[in-house]
């Protein structure tokens, strides 16, 4: 148990310094912003209690906030996500249904399951994020076509990050 | 009431999520305005110390490329010291008041962190209010406009860049002084939109765009760019000119914020004109 809340405050570490670091430091045209630090929320194991998800949704918006200068933004974009995240599960689940200390990743559920959890919870996330930063309907095609882009992009790191980062079980980064 | 409660607990997880995004949407909306003091913003100590790293890194790369535009700038400075005593020496009456009284302060300043692929971008730059820095000063580079000043911190500010939604400048056509009103509307970088510029007036392909001085944040006459297209909007007695900016936002590395010693003065002025609500 304490080992997978160590490994949590680990990956959040991880996730929000390859965010601001690097990513939000990156330019791929003006039209796309990748957000892989929705990972950190994506992985949390599927049986935490929802309190707590909107918590830890709230700490990580906010912290992602305030390298962008934009309090709020990420946080409620990040308290859609997780208020989404428990329904689109029950939705999706396998017929015999989820493990007492399951994680959604693609080593677990396979490929397809992950794809359809992910998309469309970071779709959510993407759309109330870049409608927030523009505010205004003049641009909404414009707006749009950012958001499908950013949202494959993210997604992409997202699979990417699957591949690379640590074990299911253990500590990561010792091999 | 004991229902009451129940249907309460029994729906935490909605209100609990609809609390808490209201509560975001507010600190969005309020800091979206200028000179709201919020703790949240870039200026703390363990964002900024992370921007410094990074910023490191990056100054380091284009090391080359910024010694060129001071370079570039030094010797631009000099042709204008040189002129300046030429003016002198050949001119009887020269009207130049920042001899008897200096208007305009420079502070340099470095950039520590920028962004232009959002659509609201800030600057943080390294001056803060031990250096005197205030909200709403405008930021200038070597050849062109940068933002406006919102958040001081100690040692450091943030700016909202001209690339913000809510970032409006009073610019004239330098060379027949008609004014309008520049905004960025997204997309590219290198291209802001004047409007309200009457469509009788001549605009012609590659006139020089330059600021105001109507809103005491920038000196009057500073470069924003050319104008590569001007055109009508159906039903419109304006233009919307688009202008190529002068200067890349993508890498900018050294500014200057721009301290108007006279701003009190004249918004003080401008404030008794303002009709007052609760005068008949």
């Amino acid at each position: 148990m304490i080992l997978v809340i160590l490994r949590h405050i680990l990956r959040f570490f991880v996730l929000m310094l390859l965010q601001v670091l690097i990513l939000n430091n990156i330019q791929l045209g003006s039209f796309i912003n990748p957000f892989l630090y929705v990972l950190f929320l994506l992985g949390l194991p599927i049986q935490t209690p929802r309190l707590l998800l909107l918590a830890l949704a709230l700490l990580t918006g906010l912290s992602a906030d305030m390298f962008q200068n934009t309090p709020g933004m990420h946080a409620a974009a990040c308290l859609l996500m997780v208020y989404m995240r428990p329904r689109w599960l029950k939705i999706i689940s396998p017929r015999e249904g989820y493990e007492t200390d399951a994680e959604p990743s693609i080593r677990k559920f396979g490929f397809t399951w992950f794809i359809a959890y992910a998309s469309v919870l970071v779709l959510a996330h993407h759309l109330l994020l870049f409608y927030l930063e523009v505010f205004r309907f003049s641009e909404f095609f414009d707006t749009l076509l950012r958001i499908l882009l950013s949202s494959v992009v993210t997604l992409l790191l997202i699979i990417l990050a699957q591949y690379i980062g640590g074990k299911p079980k253990g500590v990561q980064f010792q091999q | 009431m004991k229902l009451l409660f129940q249907l309460i607990w029994r729906h935490n997880f909605t209100l609990f999520f609809i609390l808490l995004e209201a509560g975001c949407i507010y600190l969005l909306v309020r800091n979206n305005r200028f000179q709201q003091a919020s703790f949240l913003n870039a200026t703390n100590t363990v964002v900024t110390t992370a921007m410094e790293g990074v910023n490191y890194v990056r100054e380091y790369v284009q090391l080359r490329e910024n010694n060129m535009a001071l370079a570039n700038e030094n010797a631009r400075l000099r042709n204008e010291l040189t002129s300046a005593v030429y003016d002198k020496d050949s001119t009887l009456i020269t009207v130049n008041d920042t001899n008897t009284l200096q208007q305009y302060q420079y502070i340099t300043a470095r950039v520590i962190n920028n962004a232009v692929h959002h659509r609201n971008n800030f600057i943080t730059l390294n001056k803060g209010s031990l250096q005197g820095i205030k909200p709403e000063m405008g930021v200038i580079a070597p050849n062109g406009i940068v933002g406006i000043v919102n958040h001081v911190s100690e040692h450091y500010c943030t700016v909202m860049s001209l690339l913000h939604k809510e970032t409006n400048v009073s610019a004239m056509i330098s060379r027949n002084g008609f004014y309008g009103s520049l905004r960025w509307e997204g997309g590219d970088p290198h291209y802001v939109y004047l409007r309200e510029i009457d469509k009788t007036v001549p605009v012609l392909k590659g006139d020089t765009v330059v600021t105001t001085a109507f809103s005491s944040i920038f000196p009057s006459g500073v470069m924003i760019g050319r104008v590569v297209e001007a055109k009508v909007e159906p039903g419109s007695p304006f233009f919307k000119i688009k202008v190529q900016l002068s200067m890349s936002f993508s890498n900018l590395s050294h500014v200057y914020i721009v301290n108007n010693l006279l701003k009190e003065e004249q918004q003080g002025l401008e404030q008794i004109n303002k009709p007052k609500e609760d005068e008949p």
